[in-house]
């Protein structure tokens, strides 16, 4: 299998809070992991650290066998290799829903606005939102936003797509449907890195589990196995607390 | 002699009607001036706002700016730029008058600005920035148009000031309006009457800026509806 994005010895601090510490991770090709734990884990933090949104204090960050460091790559270059699902969607306002999923592609893709509008419809045909390209966010349900979110992260064909607790903004009647999104993302063998509560989600559908707790990964493994018999005294007792 | 200072509304309809061509002039200028000063004010004023918000060095550049320019009074900034700057360059009476309006203007603006961007969700640079956009992409292409429309109503507010603050403008020799009805008030000694016409001139000017402003934020608010 080959190795998509690899995290060593990684570090983070604000100000004095240290939020990861030596944290390792690997994650391959086609793989789907879900990053669970308490919140104030970290868990969100080693997220955003893998697209730089958090710059890390150190340890390596090794996308597609190549390591990330500020002074030798272009951050924009990786970025757009790497999809972000963020919790709160972050749609654009201003721009309807077919713009939203179009602007990238043509800005920093630069691809031609009749090319950006065919993949953008057919990616919001495939988020289930074909009826809604010429409608501003504002209009959309929790769970149509994140979709559109989703279409929007997936335009620019990253190699791999992260997902900052995509369903805990979202009413309880509308986290299925975004979840169904990410399963048939997943079936279609993206690259996915998920941080969520939602336990049955990371069960069923992640291929590998991580618990987190105070910054440091406790427990990796097998989804089924981690949840059915987790070894470390504190999954079990975090998952006793969720499940 | 013995003027009696009290309201004629006879004269005050015939002086409306008898010096409608001068005063039509004279709102030309001072729309010309305001204009010009509006849109040099609106230029500067978010160049400024980009400084205060760009690192901390070009902020306490843009800071010491804000404080000069708004801690001295317009008629001053007028002054000096119209009789001061007569060694350095030669500025015509409109330019003078304009362009102090302007810097005077700008520094208001460069506020309404920066609490426009700053008033913006931190997850739309985010976003922007999580697929590839560039800072500076971002904020033209994501942050930039949403915080215009915010600073719609506050600028729209701070253009009426200048309309009015260009009045000033009369004291450096331009045919503006209040230049116009002090000349017209000494000559016909109407004071009273020719002054409410030129309050009626400049509130029918606000009046048509407001409609504009008006106009422009609800085009702006299309993805409200």
């Amino acid at each position: 299998m080959k190795e998509m994005i690899r995290v060593e010895k990684l570090n983070k601090s604000f100000g004095d809070l240290h939020v990861l510490k030596d944290v390792d991770l690997e994650v391959y090709e086609n793989e789907v992991v879900c990053l669970i734990g308490a919140s104030g884990s970290g868990k969100s933090t080693l997220l955003r650290c893998l697209n730089f949104l958090e710059i890390k204090n150190d340890g390596k960050v090794v996308f597609d066998g190549d390591q990330i460091e500020l002074k030798t790559h272009n951050i924009n270059e990786v970025r757009q290799q790497v999809g972000m699902v963020f919790q709160h969607f972050n749609l654009f306002p201003h721009k309807t829903v077919l713009e939203n999923v179009t602007e990238a592609p043509m800005i920093v893709r630069k691809i031609d606005r009749a090319q950006a509008v065919k993949e953008g419809k057919e990616l919001l045909d495939k988020v289930g939102l074909g009826d809604k390209y010429d409608v501003y966010p504002n209009k959309l349900s929790g769970g149509q936003k994140q979709r559109v979110a989703i279409a929007r992260a997936l335009a620019m064909k990253p190699k791999i797509m992260l997902f900052d607790e995509p369903t805990s903004a979202l009413d309880p009647e509308l986290v299925g449907e975004v979840l169904e999104t990410m399963k048939q993302l997943a079936k279609e063998g993206m690259t996915m890195i998920v941080v969520t509560h939602e336990m049955g989600f990371a069960r069923e559908v992640a291929d590998r589990t991580v618990y987190m707790h105070d910054g440091q990964i406790v427990e990796t493994g097998d989804s089924k196995e981690l949840f059915e018999n987790p070894k470390e005294k504190r999954t079990q007792e975090f998952l006793s607390k969720v499940l | 002699m013995i003027v009696a200072n009290v309201f004629d509304l006879n004269t005050f309809f015939s002086e409306l009607i008898r010096t409608y061509p001068f005063f039509f002039e004279a709102a030309w200028v001072t729309i010309r001036i305001t204009v010009a000063a509006v849109v040099i004010g609106t230029v500067i004023g978010v160049f400024v706002a980009l400084l205060k918000l760009a690192n901390p060095v070009t902020r306490v550049v843009a800071d010491i700016y804000i404080t000069v320019i708004r801690g001295t009074p317009l008629i001053v900034q007028i002054f000096i730029l119209f009789y001061g700057l007569t060694g350095v360059v030669q500025l015509s009476a409109f330019w003078a008058a304009s362009f102090a309006l302007a810097v005077h203007n700008s520094a208001y603006i460069a506020e309404i600005f920066r609490g426009a961007i700053q008033s913006i969700d931190k997850g739309q640079m985010e976003a922007g920035r999580s697929l590839g956009m560039t800072k500076g992409m971002t904020m033209k292409r994501i942050i930039m148009p949403q915080a215009l429309r915010r600073a719609v109503p506050p600028l729209g507010n701070q253009f009426i000031i200048a309309l009015k603050d260009s009045s000033l403008a009369a004291f450096v020799g331009i045919a503006e309006l209040f230049r116009l009805t002090q000349g017209i008030a000494a000559a016909t000694f109407n004071t009273l009457e020719t002054y409410i016409i030129a309050a009626v001139y400049y509130l029918a000017l606000v009046m048509i800026l407001t409609w504009i402003v008006n106009m422009v934020e609800r085009r702006l608010s299309v993805s409200d509806r």
